[in-house]
C-alpha cells in the first residue's frame, strides 16, 4: 500500500515537469519569508517586541530548543526522528549535577562536568541509534520507549527531587553574557554555523542526505549506512547534552519531573517549520534556526498580547501543521 | 490465419504523450478490434509500454482521445480502465506475498456478506476461474509459493474476475519457460475464443508470428505499421522497428588482450547461486544472459560486496581478494551499475555533480568539499557523455531515463574502475542513447578496461560481447563464443537445454 503510493508520489515527481529548478524556486526561502513576515506584524501588534531586552530573551529561551532542534535536523534528514530527547536533557542535567557536586567548586569541575555531560549525551544518542540500526527498531519506536526509560531513572536518581547546584561558578555559563547577548544564544548559533559546514561541506553531510533520500542508493554508492545513521543519533545526544547544560546551568538547578518536556515537540516543529522534509533527505540547518526562532517569536507575541498560556499549544500545534501541509504542496 | 472482419473496439486517434517535455509518442492513430490478438512490437524506448500505460490508465495522455465501442472515453486512473474492462498484466507482478491466491484475485473488491468477507464465495469463484484456465492452482496457495508461471496465472484470473474486455500483457513470456509459454500461449487461444481482445507486447519475434493475428510496429514513439501478421516475415518485422541495420547501432568489436582482470570461482550462495565460476580479460566484454531471475545480478552482487556469498575465490589482475563491502570493491577497481537506476543507481533529488561525485566524494574532500571541483568534474561528464540537462543544478528526477543512465555511468567512471560491470545498462533507454552506451563499451575496452555486460536484449549481447555467459535458476548452464552467440543458442541454454540439442520449433 505505502509503496504503491510511494511509487504514485516518485512517478508525479518525475513527470512534473513544469518546475524544473526547484532549487530556486522561491518555496525554499518560505521559512526566511515567514520569519520576516512574523517580525514586520509582530513589531506592529506590539511597542515592547522590538525592544533590545525582548529580543535578547525569544533569543535565549528559543536556544535550548534550538541547540537540541540542531541534531534533530541530521536525524530527520537522514530519515529517523527522536522523542527521547526532552527525557534525555533531563536525565544528563541531573547526572552533571550530581557529578558537579560530587567534583566541588570551581571552573575546573564546571569544564569537566560540560565535557561530561557531551558524553553522556552522545550515550544516550549512540543508544537511540544501536536501537535502530543494530536492532532495527523503528526509530518512531525506539525513542519512544527510550524517551519513557531515560525519565524514569531522572526521576529514581534524583528520588524525584529538585537537584541544586552547589558549585559558585556554574550558574555563570547560563546566565552569562558575551557582547550583550546570552551565552545559550552564542552556542546555538555557533552551533548552528559548525552544524551548516557539516550538512553542506562535508562528505558526511553529503551521505546523511543520501541515505534519507534513499538507502537503497546510498548502500550501493558505498556508504556505510547504518554507520551513517547511528552517527546523526550520536550528533543529536551532544546537542542534548550541551543543552541540559545551558538550561541546569541557567536556573542552577534541574527539575526530574518536568526538566525538558515537550523539547522534542518543539525541536521537531522547528525542524519541520524550516524546512526540512520529514521523509528525510533534504533539509538546512539555516532553516531550523529560523524555524526555532520563529516558534519563539510566536510564543512571545501570544505573551505580550495576554493570551492565555494554554491556548498557546493550540498555535504551535497550527504552525506546524501549516508547515507541513505548505511542504507537501511543494512536492506535488 | 486469414483475415476475418471484426468489430473496432477501442480507437486510439492522435495519441500523444510528453514527459518534462520530451514527447515519447507522435499522435498515434490506431483501431483496435474486438477479438484480435495484437502484437505490439518495437525496441526499448520505442513507446510500446507508454501506450499501453494510457490506454490502462497509469499515465494519462497529453493530447488525443480514445474511443470505446464507438464512446469518447476518459481513462484517468487504473480503476476506470478496471471499471471499462481493461486490464494490463504487469511485467513486475503486483501480488501480495504474504496473501494466498483468492485473496489476491479479491484484493480491493472483496466479495462480502453483510460486513465480514465472503470467503466461500470467493473460494468458489477463484476455483471456477482457475478451472477455466485449466490450471491446477489451489485457491488456497499462498502467492510466495508460488513459481513464476503461477504467479502470472494468479495475474491473469485477477483480471478477469473484474470481466475484462481487453488483456494486455507486457512481455509475458520472458520469465517463462519454453513449455509454460504454451500453456500460456493456449491459454490466450482460450481467451480469444470468447471474445478477449488481447495486446501482447514481445519482442520476440518468432513468438509474436505464431501468436498474433495482427501486427502493431512502433518505433521512437511513432506508428510504423498495422498489418496482419501473415503479410510479414520476421526479417520485415526486425527492419520495420530498427529502422536500419543492426551493425550501425554496433561499433566494430575490439581485440581483447591475453591478461585476466577478472577470475571467479565457486561462487556460491546457499539455495541461490550454484558454483559460479567465470573471467573476463582485459580489453573483454562478457556477456551475462539468462532469463530475470537466473542468478545474473546476485551473481555481480555477490562479487561486489553487496550480497553476502558462502564460499567462492576472486582474483582481480591475478591477485586473490576478499570483498566483503562494495567499499572493498571500489577500491579494488571494480565499479558495478545497478538495473534498478532509480531505485538503486541515483538520488532522484541530489543534483548533477551531488550524483556523480557521491562515490568518489574522497577525492574532492580535504575536510570540507571543493564544490568547484566537483562542478567542474561534472561538467567535464556532461560533454564527454553529450547529457541533456537543463542545467548542473538540476536534480536528477528532471532528467530522461537515457540522461539519467549517462549521469549513473559518470557517477561510476568517476570512481576510475578497471573492471566495469552493467546490469541492463539499456533498460529504459532510448535509441540514440543506446548508441552512445555501446560505442562508450567499445572505446573502454579499447584502452584495457574489461567489461560485463549482463542483458536481456539478445541482440545487445550478440552485438557487443566477446563471449556470453548463460546462466539459468542460479547455475551457470554453458559459454558461448563467437559464432556461436546467438538468439537460438543463447535461448537454448537459458531455458535448460543444452546448446548441442535439436531446435524443436
Amino acid at each position: 500500500m505505502s509503496d504503491a503510493i510511494k511509487k504514485g508520489v516518485l512517478a508525479t515527481r518525475f513527470f512534473s515537469g513544469s518546475n524544473a529548478k526547484p532549487k530556486f524556486t522561491i518555496g525554499n526561502y518560505a521559512p526566511l519569508i515567514a520569519l520576516i513576515i512574523l517580525v514586520v506584524i509582530s513589531a506592529l501588534a506590539s511597542e515592547h517586541f522590538l525592544m533590545p531586552r525582548n529580543i535578547t530573551n525569544v533569543l535565549r529561551q528559543v536556544s535550548y530548543t534550538g541547540i537540541i532542534a540542531l541534531g534533530m535536523t541530521f536525524v530527520i534528514i537522514a530519515g529517523g526522528i527522536d522523542l527521547s530527547v526532552g527525557s534525555g536533557l533531563a536525565l544528563v542535567g541531573v547526572l552533571v549535577i550530581m557529578l558537579l557536586n560530587y567534583l566541588g567548586d570551581g571552573w575546573l569541575a564546571v569544564s569537566v562536568a560540560i565535557g561530561a555531560a557531551a558524553a553522556l549525551g552522545a550515550m544516550s544518542g549512540a543508544i537511540n541509534g544501536a536501537l535502530t540500526t543494530k536492532g532495527k527498531i523503528a526509530p518512531f519506536v525506539a525513542t519512544l520507549a527510550t524517551m519513557s526509560i531515560f525519565r524514569s531513572l531522572t526521576l529514581y536518581i534524583s528520588d524525584a527531587g529538585e537537584m541544586v547546584s552547589q558549585n559558585s561558578v556554574y550558574s555563570k555559563v547560563g546566565t552569562g553574557y558575551f557582547l550583550d547577548l546570552p551565552v545559550p544564544v552564542w552556542l546555538f548559533l555557533g552551533l548552528a554555523a559548525l552544524g551548516h559546514m557539516l550538512l553542506r561541506h562535508t562528505a558526511f553531510g553529503r551521505h546523511v542526505c543520501a541515505v534519507g533520500s534513499n538507502p537503497k542508493v546510498a548502500s550501493y554508492s558505498a556508504i556505510n549506512v547504518q554507520r551513517i545513521i547511528f552517527s546523526t543519533f550520536v550528533i543529536l545526544g551532544v546537542t542534548v547534552g550541551l543543552s541540559a547544560v545551558m538550561l541546569s546551568s541557567r536556573l542552577n538547578s534541574v527539575s526530574p519531573g518536568d526538566a525538558g518536556m515537550f523539547y522534542e515537540l518543539d525541536a521537531i516543529a522547528a525542524v519541520v517549520i524550516g524546512g526540512t522534509s520529514l521523509n528525510g533527505g533534504k533539509g538546512t540547518i539555516w532553516g531550523t534556526v529560523i524555524g526555532a526562532v520563529i516558534l519563539g517569536i510566536i510564543n512571545n507575541m501570544l505573551n505580550l498580547m495576554g493570551v492565555s498560556p494554554y491556548l498557546q499549544g493550540t498555535v504551535k500545534g497550527l504552525v506546524i501543521l501549516i508547515a507541513v501541509l505548505m511542504q507537501y504542496k511543494r512536492e506535488r | 490465419m486469414t483475415s476475418v472482419q471484426r468489430p473496432t473496439l477501442l480507437r486510439l486517434e492522435s495519441i500523444r504523450k510528453s514527459f518534462s517535455g520530451v514527447t515519447v509518442l507522435h499522435g498515434i492513430n490506431a483501431e483496435i478490434e474486438q477479438g484480435e490478438v495484437l502484437g505490439i512490437l518495437g525496441e526499448n524506448g520505442a513507446g510500446k509500454s507508454t501506450l499501453l500505460k494510457i490506454v490502462s490508465g497509469i499515465y494519462s495522455l497529453s493530447d488525443g482521445a480514445l474511443h470505446l465501442d464507438g464512446e469518447p472515453v476518459t481513462i484517468g486512473s487504473p480503476g476506470d480502465a478496471k471499471r471499462l474492462g481493461i486490464a494490463m498484466i504487469p511485467q513486475e507482478f503486483n501480488l501480495i506475498a504474504s496473501l494466498n491466491v483468492f485473496e489476491n484475485i479479491f484484493l480491493g473488491h472483496e466479495l462480502k456478506r453483510g460486513s465480514l468477507l465472503d470467503k466461500a464465495a470467493m473460494r468458489q469463484r477463484t476455483h471456477d476461474l482457475l478451472q477455466l484456465l485449466e490450471t491446477e492452482l489451489d485457491p488456497d496457495s499462498l502467492v510466495e509459493d508460488l513459481s513464476v508461471a503461477e504467479k502470472q496465472m494468479v495475474e491473469i484470473a485477477k483480471a478477469l474476475v473484474h470481466d475484462a474486455r481487453i488483456l494486455i500483457m507486457d512481455e509475458p513470456t520472458t520469465v517463462l519457460t519454453k513449455k509454460e509459454v504454451e500453456v500460456l500461449f493456449a491459454l490466450i487461444a482460450k481467451l480469444k475464443a470468447q471474445g478477449v481482445t488481447i495486446l501482447f507486447i514481445s519482442h520476440k519475434l518468432k513468438e509474436v508470428k505464431q501468436l498474433c493475428d495482427r501486427l502493431m510496429i512502433l518505433r521512437d514513439g511513432q506508428l510504423v505499421s498495422m498489418d496482419e501478421v501473415a503479410h510479414l516475415s520476421e526479417h520485415d518485422m526486425a527492419t520495420k522497428m530498427v529502422g536500419r541495420e543492426l551493425n550501425q547501432i554496433f561499433p566494430e568489436r575490439s581485440q581483447p588482450l591475453d591478461e585476466w582482470a577478472l577470475e571467479v570461482s565457486g561462487l556460491s550462495i546457499r539455495s541461490q547461486l550454484h558454483d559460479i565460476s567465470f573471467g573476463v580479460r582485459k580489453g573483454e566484454v562478457l556477456g551475462f544472459a539468462g532469463l530475470v531471475g537466473s542468478g545474473r545480478t546476485e551473481t555481480m552482487e555477490a562479487l561486489m560486496g553487496l550480497r553476502r556469498s558462502d564460499s567462492g575465490q576472486v582474483k582481480v589482475f591475478g591477485k586473490p581478494v576478499k570483498i566483503r563491502k562494495l567499499r572493498q570493491a571500489v577500491e579494488l577497481g571494480l565499479a558495478y551499475l545497478s538495473e534498478d537506476r532509480q531505485g538503486a543507481g541515483l538520488v532522484m533529488n541530489f543534483d548533477l555533480p551531488e550524483n556523480i561525485s557521491l562515490i568518489s566524494l574522497k577525492r574532492y574532500s580535504r575536510g570540507l568539499i571543493n564544490h568547484q571541483q566537483t562542478r567542474k568534474q561534472a561538467q567535464d561528464y556532461v560533454q564527454r557523455f553529450s547529457i541533456k540537462a537543463p542545467s548542473l543544478g538540476s536534480e536528477l528526477q528532471y532528467l530522461s531515463g537515457g540522461n539519467q543512465q549517462k549521469v549513473y555511468l559518470s557517477k561510476w567512471m568517476d570512481t576510475d574502475p578497471k573492471i566495469l560491470i552493467l546490469d541492463e545498462p539499456t533498460r529504459g533507454v532510448d535509441v540514440n542513447t543506446k548508441k552512445d552506451i555501446y560505442h562508450f563499451i567499445q572505446s573502454l575496452t579499447e584502452q584495457g578496461m574489461a567489461v560485463i555486460v549482463i542483458s536481456s536484449e539478445m541482440e545487445e549481447l550478440i552485438g557487443l560481447a566477446h563471449r556470453v555467459m548463460v546462466m539459468r535458476e542460479g547455475r551457470l548452464q554453458g559459454e558461448l563464443s563467437g559464432e556461436q552467440i546467438n538468439e537460438q543458442q543463447i535461448m537454448l541454454l537459458a531455458a535448460g537445454l543444452g546448446p548441442q540439442q535439436r531446435e524443436t520449433a
